[in-house]
C-alpha cells in the first residue's frame, strides 16, 4: 500500500505541472478557438529565464522562500512578455485568416523558438540551480520532500488565483464574454484585442510558473523540454475539455496519475503511449471532454 | 562509446561556416604537404578520421592528441621497418556523411597504408565498409558498437565492446561488493544501454546473484520517480543503470530524494564532467566501468600520463585520448610484424596481435577482431573519479 501511496504522490506532482501548462492552452483555445503550439516553448524558455535568473542570484542570497519568489515573479513577467510579442507579431496579423492558417503560424512559431534557443542557450542540457534546499519527511514508509510539497502548492494557489481573476473580476467577465462570442463582446464595449493579449500574457506566465517549478524538482533543463511537456498538457486540456479551466486541471491530474502508474506498475515504455492512447479515445467517445460543453460548431 | 550524436538538430549555421573555413584549411595543408612528400620510400603513411571540429570535438581531438604522442615516441625510437610514420589527419565534423568523403580521399589520393578512427560508433559504422571495399585496414581506438567489427575482416578495434562492461559491472558487484541482490534500470531506447544490461543480468546470475527487478526508462525522460518507487519497494541491494550522463545524473538525484540509499552502477556512458555538475553529492559512493583510470598506479598508465601532460601544457590525458594512443601503437606493431607496408599483411598482423601492452589494458585482438582486455571500475567520490581496481576479461 506504501508504494500505492507514493506513486499517486509522485503522480500528482507530475500531475499538477501538466496541469498548470493545460491551463494556457485552454484559455487561448477558450477565447481564440486557436491551439497555441509555442505553449510548451514558453514553458521552456521560462525555466531558462529562471536558471539565468537563479544563477545571477547566487552571489546575494537573502533566503531560499524569498529567492523562489524573485525568480519565479521575474520569470513570468518575462514570459508574458514573450507571451503579449508572440500574439502581437504573430498571430494577430493573421487573427481573420482561415484557423488552418493560424495553425501554421502556431506550428512555425514553436519551431522557431525552439530552433533558436538551440542558438542562443545551445543544445546540451544545463543543470537549474537549487533554489530550495532538500528536506524530506518519511511517514509509512513513504517519502514526501518538500520541494514536491512546494510545486504542488504553489500550482493549486496559481489555479485558485486564475480561477478567482477569471469568475470575480471585470476583465474575467470580459474574458469570458469574448470566449462566449468575440463580436458580442465587442457591441458592449469590450476590447477583444486587448483581452486577448492579457489573455496570452497570463496563460505564458502560468507556463512559466510551470517551467520554474518542473526545475525545481527536476533540475535538468534543455531547449527541446517544452516539445514533450506541451503535448501532454495539450493532451490533459482535451481531456478535461478544452476551454475549461477546472477540466485542464482534472485533466493533467489524470494524466499525471495514469502516467505514473502505468511505468511503475507495467512499463515505462509505455508510458507515453498511454498519453497519447487516452487523447484518442476521448476523441473517439467524448470529444467534447469530461467537463467541456458539447456545442454546435459555428458556421 | 556507442552514443548517438544525431538525435537532436544541432546548430548549423555558423558552426557550418566554421568547419568549412577548417575543412578548407585541411584541404590546403594536405595539399601543400602532398607536392613536398613524393618522400614515400622513406615513410609509412597513416590515415586518420575524427571529428576535429563539430558537436564530437573533443573525441577526435582527444584521441589525435593521443595518436601523435604515439608517433612521435615511435619515430624518436627510429620508426619502424626503417621508416618514420606519418599520419595524415582529416576531419569529419563527427558526420557520418563527411566520414565517407575523408576515407575515401585518404585511400585514393593519400594512398594510406592503414587507417585510424572513428571514435564515435555511428561514424565508424559508415566509415568502415569503404576501407573493408578498398582492402585497407581500419583500426578504430574507441568504437564500442558490436556492430563496428561485423563489418568485414579489414576492421578491428583497440577497445573492449559493448557486452563486455555488463560482465566487469556484475563480476565487481558479486566479488567486490559483494552484494546479490541488484535491481536493474535500463535505457530502453539504446542498444548500448540494452547490451550492458543484459550481460549483466547473464553474467550475474551465473554468478549466483539475483535479478530482484528489472525497469526501464527512455533517453530523454526527466521523471523516474514511478521506476524508482517501484525498485525501492523490493529492497535491491544496488541498482545497475548503464544509461548516459543527462539522463543518470537526474536519476540518482531523485532516488536519493526518495530515501534510496544504495548504490548505483554504470558503465562508460557515465564518464562526463557534466555527470556531477547535474547529479552532485547524490552520486557519492556509486561505481562506473571505464577504459582506464589516471589513478591507476601501474607504470605503464603513469608513464603515458607523465608524457601526455609534458606535451600537452599539463593537459590530463582522457580516456579517449589514451585509446588513441593504444590503436596507433597497436598499428605501428603490426606493421614492424608485418615486414613490409602491403595492406594485406598489415590485416594479417593486427589480427595476430596478442598480448600486446597497451596504456589501456593488455591486449589481444579475438577471432573477431574485437580488443579482449581489462576494463577499470572507478568509483564517484566529491567529484572525482576514483580509481577501484581493474577486472579481468
Amino acid at each position: 500500500l506504501s508504494v500505492l501511496l507514493q506513486q499517486i504522490i509522485n503522480g500528482v506532482s507530475l500531475g499538477s505541472i501538466y496541469a498548470l501548462v493545460a491551463l494556457g492552452y485552454t484559455m487561448v483555445y477558450g477565447v481564440l478557438r486557436l491551439i497555441n503550439f509555442a505553449h510548451g516553448d514558453i514553458y521552456m524558455l521560462g525555466a531558462y529565464v529562471g536558471y539565468f535568473m537563479a544563477r545571477f542570484m547566487r552571489g546575494h542570497v537573502i533566503n531560499p522562500v524569498l529567492d523562489t519568489l524573485i525568480v519565479m515573479v521575474t520569470s513570468m513577467l518575462v514570459c508574458a512578455l514573450i507571451g503579449f510579442l508572440i500574439e502581437r507579431l504573430a498571430y494577430r496579423p493573421v487573427r481573420h485568416a482561415s484557423r488552418l492558417t493560424m495553425l501554421i503560424v502556431a506550428i512555425g512559431v514553436s519551431l522557431l523558438i525552439e530552433n533558436l534557443s538551440q542558438i542562443v542557450f545551445g543544445a546540451d542540457p544545463k543543470f537549474f540551480p537549487q533554489l530550495i534546499p532538500e528536506k524530506a519527511w518519511h511517514f509509512w514508509n513513504v517519502t514526501l520532500n518538500n520541494q514536491q510539497a512546494v510545486v504542488f502548492g504553489v500550482a493549486v494557489a496559481l489555479m485558485l488565483l486564475l480561477h478567482f481573476f477569471v469568475y470575480r473580476t471585470r476583465t474575467g467577465k470580459a474574458m469570458r464574454a469574448v470566449a462566449f462570442n468575440l463580436d458580442a463582446a465587442r457591441l458592449m464595449g469590450i476590447n477583444p484585442g486587448a483581452i486577448i493579449a492579457m489573455t496570452f500574457a497570463l496563460g505564458s506566465a502560468l507556463a512559466a510558473a510551470g517551467g520554474i517549478l518542473v526545475s525545481i524538482n527536476i533540475p535538468g533543463i534543455d531547449p527541446l523540454m517544452g516539445v514533450m511537456t506541451g503535448l501532454k498538457a495539450f493532451v490533459a486540456a482535451v481531456l478535461g475539455g478544452i476551454g475549461n479551466i477546472f477540466g485542464a486541471v482534472l485533466g493533467g491530474l489524470i494524466l499525471g496519475l495514469a502516467e505514473v502508474m502505468v511505468a511503475g506498475y507495467g512499463s515505462s515504455t509505455y508510458r507515453d503511449a498511454i498519453a497519447f492512447l487516452i487523447l484518442i479515445a476521448i476523441l473517439l467517445f467524448k470529444p467534447e471532454g469530461i467537463l467541456g460543453r458539447g456545442q454546435v460548431e459555428k458556421v | 562509446m556507442g552514443k548517438s550524436f544525431f538525435a537532436k538538430s544541432r546548430v548549423v549555421g555558423p558552426v557550418f561556416g566554421a568547419c568549412l573555413t577548417v575543412t578548407f584549411a585541411f584541404a590546403l595543408l594536405a595539399c601543400q604537404k602532398k607536392e613536398v612528400s613524393p618522400t614515400a620510400a622513406t615513410e609509412i603513411l597513416i590515415g586518420e578520421y575524427g571529428s576535429m571540429s563539430g558537436a564530437t570535438a573533443t573525441f577526435g581531438q582527444s584521441s589525435h592528441m593521443g595518436s601523435m604522442l604515439a608517433i612521435d615516441s615511435i619515430n624518436a625510437r627510429g620508426g619502424v621497418l626503417g621508416k618514420k610514420l606519418r599520419i595524415i589527419s582529416e576531419d569529419d565534423q563527427g558526420k557520418p556523411e563527411e566520414a565517407i568523403t575523408v576515407i575515401t580521399k585518404l585511400i585514393n589520393k593519400d594512398r594510406v597504408s592503414a587507417i585510424l578512427g572513428e571514435f564515435a560508433s555511428s561514424n565508424s559504422l559508415a566509415g568502415g565498409p569503404v576501407c573493408q571495399k578498398a582492402g585497407i585496414p581500419m583500426l578504430t581506438p574507441g568504437s564500442t558498437n558490436p556492430k563496428v567489427t561485423e563489418i568485414g575482416n579489414f576492421i578491428f578495434r583497440a577497445c573492449f565492446i559493448d557486452p563486455f562492461q555488463g560482465t566487469v559491472m556484475a563480476k565487481f558487484t558479486a566479488n567486490s561488493l559483494k552484494l546479490n541482490q541488484v535491481a536493474i534500470l535500463r535505457d530502453i531506447k539504446s542498444d548500448y544501454s540494452v547490451g550492458l544490461a543484459d550481460y549483466f543480468i547473464k553474467s550475474f546470475t551465473a554468478m549466483g546473484g539475483q535479478i530482484v527487478a528489472d525497469e526501464s526508462y527512455s533517453a530523454g525522460d526527466k521523471d523516474f520517480s514511478a521506476q524508482l518507487t517501484s525498485l525501492k519497494s523490493k529492497n535491491p541491494e544496488a541498482i545497475f543503470v548503464p544509461g548516459y550522463y543527462t539522463e543518470v545524473g537526474l536519476l540518482v538525484r531523485q532516488a536519493r530524494k526518495l530515501g534510496i540509499t544504495v548504490p548505483l552502477l554504470g558503465g562508460d556512458g557515465w564518464d562526463s564532467e557534466k555527470l556531477w555538475e547535474i547529479g552532485g553529492e547524490a552520486l557519492n559512493g556509486c561505481f562506473f566501468s571505464n577504459h582506464y583510470s589516471v589513478d591507476d598506479p601501474s607504470p605503464v598508465i603513469q608513464g603515458f600520463v607523465a608524457k601526455f601532460k609534458a606535451r600537452y601544457d599539463g593537459k590530463v590525458p582522457d580516456a579517449i585520448a589514451a585509446l588513441g594512443f593504444d590503436a596507433a601503437m597497436i598499428l605501428a606493431d603490426a606493421i614492424q610484424r608485418a615486414g613490409n607496408t602491403n595492406p594485406d599483411s598489415i590485416r594479417m598482423a593486427l589480427a595476430a596481435t596478442q598480448s600486446f601492452p597497451g596504456v589501456t589494458g593488455v591486449i589481444s585482438l579475438d577471432i573477431d577482431r574485437n580488443a579482449i582486455k581489462s576494463a577499470v571500475v572507478l568509483e564517484i567520490r566529491d567529484g572525482k573519479n576514483v580509481f577501484k581496481g581493474s577486472i579481468d576479461p
